[in-house]
């Protein structure tokens, strides 16, 4: 895991005291609300329809338990106790206090971790592959990267103050887990004929009210170049990037309306001047960077691991968990262990202070101090010994983060949506709950097999819904709830955006409509096939007849 | 207005000239780039300091040619919210390597000098408050830097690399 030297350290340290003055001028009314709120997001802080929301970055989505135990603290110490997990690996508060916030950071900064830029017009947290390090399809740990672009991108002077908020995420494997074709940019490691790992430079892809999918301009970038060449993009978007209308400011309408063979040639020609300068990555300070991310010291483990072999034959629970929570590691004789934050009728992605301590434990018993937090909101125990396991489902069974759901019909992505949210037209957290509560028979979740729900509350997106196998997205008519519903959306290397099946459901039909879908499903699948699979042999006919012939 | 420059208020000895004012036959004046471009032979003629207004759609490679005879080039933040000026002044300073003043002017926060002289601004036409204080906390806000730019600090990165090396001695 990277840990923060004396510069890092003095860094965050520094911000937190200059956001302590800020707050301290704000609440004097030295500086108007509307000086203040770019301050304010460029250090995580929203203001929601209840109370200001802290939002805490969680670089690619990679914790120590100690940072684990600190997000506790802050739940405790200046929340109501629980924190909620996003789409983007970061973490929510969503009771925090203006006057409050200076001291929560403090706070975080001692366990070297910080708000910065999780909010605002600028370069926002990056993002990985959850299972980046342990996954057994990986070119290279893609948080090597994604640290030197944390670093490139933090308090960056020229790009503070962008057309409008700015996304990258990176896999180091062709398995694309970091959905980046769905990311302002994207960066997919893979090797060139020599055999050397670079990147496939994705741009302008993003969900919101225009989804798009993103464009290659560079089919390879060999590595040391990574961030001229995201300082020439971002440089394009910042002069070109259009400002005039906030709905069209991302850059992917830029590359849209431009063209992706016009948007390359641009990125080129800017990187031409800043190629091989100060941003060439020497050698040297990769490794450096590198050495945080090395594998931790394994402990040989038997070939056979007997207590998990017999429950898994004696306990159905153990053994459905291990089939959809536990994949295979590259180290043998450990595996990873996903944690569903989703239990039955549970809102997506919330864990309390003592659910947090408790993953905190775990991770320092059986996973080597290392958490990770998913984009689907879950979160992952990556290192543990196969002999292990039957403690760790022990463990998770006690805090309610074992229910065996991973990539199932509950396995929901929801985003805040009305409950908690100012920019929301409908609710998306008690949609979830529903439909987890109506599936809650877990053999029969299994029956129907992946399945990726995401629910958004508003046309912004957050929910991801666009890319989901069934995606809902909240709307106002009139003042009332109902939920539009897309199909066939898919995050993965095979990526594709959902299409809108027909007219929005009210709110007290969307579990009937869900579970009509599902039924058709089960009715023309042919063997092998999951959900996805099936949407894309049959198409919308039969889902559609169905639905709107029982509605 | 007050100019902040070198971390004091001074007077502004730059004159802005306004496209329908008749040229003066001497002091240092400011034209906006539209003036720049019709009137560019008459202007360089003159013996007196020259400066350019840009706005922030202006290309600033038009300047490029004539940059070692340009004393001033001002940049112009509409809104403070409006960051294109910042890839301006870079563009300016470590591209075309421009030399004299770099003047911020417009909606200029004192909570952006920082960002702003790291992208090469060294005069600044600041709204409101008290821009010495606000000078003085952008200078030493932040004891460290991530970013190589113009401004000749060290990024954190090139600071580990000196330390690794005095390590290996």
């Amino acid at each position: 895991m990277y840990r923060y030297d004396e510069y890092d350290h003095a860094f965050v340290a520094e911000r937190v005291a200059q956001f302590r003055d800020q707050v301290k001028r704000r609440l004097a009314g030295e500086i108007t609300e509307d000086e203040f709120k770019p301050l304010r997001l460029q250090n995580g802080l929203y203001l929601q329809l209840h109370a200001y929301m802290l939002r805490i970055a969680i670089p690619y989505g990679t914790l120590s338990s100690k940072q684990m135990r600190t997000l506790a603290h802050i739940a405790r110490r200046y929340d109501r106790g629980y924190g909620h997990f996003t789409t983007r690996q970061n973490l929510q508060f969503n009771w925090i206090k203006l006057e409050d916030a200076p001291d929560a950071l403090a706070d975080l900064a001692k366990a070297e971790m910080h708000a910065i830029q999780t909010s605002g017009n600028c370069i926002r947290n990056t993002t990985a592959d959850h299972w980046a390090g342990v996954a057994i399809d990986e070119i290279e740990d893609p948080r090597i990267w994604c640290e030197i672009i944390r670093q490139w991108s933090t308090v960056h002077p020229e790009f503070s103050f962008l057309p409008r908020k700015f996304k990258i995420a990176v896999t180091g494997s062709p398995n694309d887990r970091a959905a980046v074709r769905v990311h302002d940019i994207g960066l997919r490691m893979l090797r060139d004929e020599n055999g050397e790992p670079g990147f496939e430079v994705i741009v302008g892809g993003g969900l919101g009210r225009t989804p798009m999918i993103g464009k290659t301009i560079r089919p390879f970038l060999p590595k040391q170049h990574l961030l001229s060449y995201l300082e020439a993009i971002l440089r394009v978007y910042n002069r070109y990037g259009r400002r005039d209308n906030i709905y069209k400011a991302r850059i992917k309408i830029l590359v849209h309306e431009i063209g992706a063979e016009e948007m390359r040639r641009q990125v080129e020609e800017e990187w031409e001047g800043l190629r091989d300068g100060a941003l060439d990555l020497p050698a040297d300070v990769v490794a450096g960077i590198g050495r945080h991310f090395a594998p931790p010291r394994y402990q040989p483990q038997p070939t056979i691991a007997t207590e998990t072999e017999r429950l898994r034959f004696e306990n159905r629970d153990f053994a459905l968990w291990l089939r959809s929570n536990v994949v295979a590691h590259r180290q043998p004789g450990h595996a990873i262990v996903n944690l569903s934050l989703k239990p039955e009728g549970g809102p997506p992605g919330d864990a309390s202070a003592a659910q947090m301590d408790a993953v905190a434990d775990l991770a320092d018993a059986y996973s080597c101090g290392e958490i990770r937090v998913t984009h689907e909101q879950n979160l992952v125990l990556p290192h543990v010994a196969v002999a292990d396991l039957p403690a760790v489902w022990r463990g998770l069974t006690l805090i309610g983060f074992a229910t065996p759901n991973l990539g199932l019909v509950s396995d929901i992505i929801a985003c805040p949506g009305l409950d908690y949210c100012a920019l929301a037209n409908a609710r998306a957290i008690p949609v979830a709950q529903r439909i987890s509560q109506h599936f809650a028979d877990l053999a029969r979740q299994h029956d129907i097999g992946e399945l990726k729900i995401k629910i958004s509350g508003c046309i912004n997106a957050c929910g991801h819904h666009h890319v989901g196998h069934i995606g809902i997205l909240g709307v106002d008519k009139n003042g009332t709830e109902f939920y539009q519903i897309t199909l066939g959306g898919h995050a993965g290397d095979d990526v594709s955006l959902g299409s809108i099946l027909g007219p929005a459901v009210p709110a007290d039909q969307v579990v009937e409509a869900i579970d009509s879908l599902v039924r058709t499903y089960l009715a023309v699948r042919q063997d092998g096939e999951r959900f996805l699979d099936t949407y894309r042999r049959v198409g919308n006919t039969p889902f559609k007849e169905r639905l709107y012939a029982t509605a | 207005m007050p100019l902040l420059k070198g971390g004091a208020l001074i007077d502004d000895p730059w004159q802005r000239l306004a496209d329908d004012t008749a040229l003066p036959a001497d002091g240092a004046v400011i034209v906006s780039f539209a003036r720049w471009r019709a009137e560019r032979e008459v202007l360089l003629a003159r013996s007196a300091p020259l400066g350019v207004l840009l706005k922030n759609t202006d290309p600033v490679d038009a300047l490029a040619p004539d940059i070692a005879r340009l004393q001033l080039i001002a940049l112009e933040f509409p809104k403070f919210s409006d960051g294109r000026a910042y890839s301006q002044a870079r563009l300016l300073r470590e591209r075309y390597r421009f030399g004299g003043e770099l003047r911020a002017t417009g909606h200029v926060l004192p909570d952006q000098l920082h960002h702003m002289r790291r992208c090469g601004f060294d005069a600044f036409e600041v709204a409101k408050g008290d821009p010495v204080t606000a000078w003085r906390r952008a200078v030493h806000t932040f004891s460290a830097v991530y970013q190589p730019t113009g401004d000749g600090r060290a990024p954190v990165s090139a600071l580990r690399r000196r330390l690794l090396a005095a390590a290996a001695d």
